[in-house]
């Protein structure tokens, strides 16, 4: 089946991102498709190259990095969402002014059609969030 | 865009005090240049999203309420809010907006958009959709 994820809390603060990751490791193991999965509300700050977690904690952020590149997942990050919440690529921070980005490796910023886009185009879209 | 999939927006949280309302408002208003058959639903304080004579002045915040009589041009005319969440809440219909969208197949005769069902009636009405959002 082709899934399509939808994630709308940070990371740490709520499990939704977690929860997120379990659901989509355990169906790629078992040989499902992952279409997109797209971040919203504050779901986007999962996309911060910047955080640091103690060593002993998960690393969300580079949770979904490694799953992403190990199976050419798509991340993608609501640009409405992230600007509100200061997460930047290059090309954003540049355009906005901005002296730095922050956006980790292995996720985009787009609008929200590809949201809209992973409900007609996946089997299934599952909404992680409070 | 071929497929038509039936959307459903779920509205659970109040206007202010989250964001969750504003940003599901904003997926909806992108979401309908998609050409989708979209529904909203308006349950527990979801409900207060649709209250009339709405006022932020006090709050700092930006009344985007305006935005939801706007939906109708977008083509969004299907709103159902659930009875028992109204009622735990001492509302009735005449405390929301009046949502009218304009069906141009009618001569553009104005129709309700806001239609207050059951919780079981809305059960039904989510187990035809195909993509649920939950807000």
């Amino acid at each position: 089946m082709k899934f399509g994820i939808m994630i709308n809390e940070g990371p740490y603060n709520h499990q939704a991102a977690d929860s997120a990751y379990q659901f989509a490791k355990a169906a790629l193991e078992k040989g499902h498709e992952i279409f997109r999965v797209f971040f919203y509300h504050d779901g986007v700050n999962n996309a911060t190259r910047l955080a640091v977690p103690p060593q002993d904690d998960r690393n969300v952020t580079k949770m979904w990095q490694e799953l992403a590149e190990a199976h050419k997942l798509d991340l993608v990050v609501c640009i409405a969402a992230a600007q509100r919440r200061g997460i930047l690529d290059a090309d954003e921070a540049k355009r906005q002014g901005k002296d730095a980005d922050n956006i980790a490796s292995g996720f985009r910023i787009s609008g929200l059609g590809q949201l809209i886009e992973a409900g007609i185009q996946a089997d299934r879209l599952l909404v992680f969030g409070d | 865009m071929s497929t038509i999939k039936k959307f459903f927006y779920v509205n659970r949280k109040a206007p202010y005090g989250t964001v969750y309302a504003l940003e599901s408002l904003e997926v909806v208003l992108i979401g309908a240049a998609f050409e989708q058959d979209v529904t909203l639903a308006f349950i527990d304080d979801g409900v207060y999203q649709l209250m009339k004579n709405q006022s932020t002045a006090g709050i700092g915040m930006k009344n985007f309420s305006p935005t939801y009589k706007a939906l109708g041009d977008y083509d969004v005319t299907k709103l159902y809010v659930e009875k028992e969440s109204l009622e735990a809440r001492g509302l009735t219909i005449d405390d929301l907006m009046d949502l009218k969208w304009e069906d141009e197949d009618d001569d553009w005769a104005e129709n309700d958009s806001i239609r207050v069902v059951t919780s079981a009636e809305l059960a039904d009405i989510m187990s035809e959709q195909d993509v649920v959002l939950s807000f």
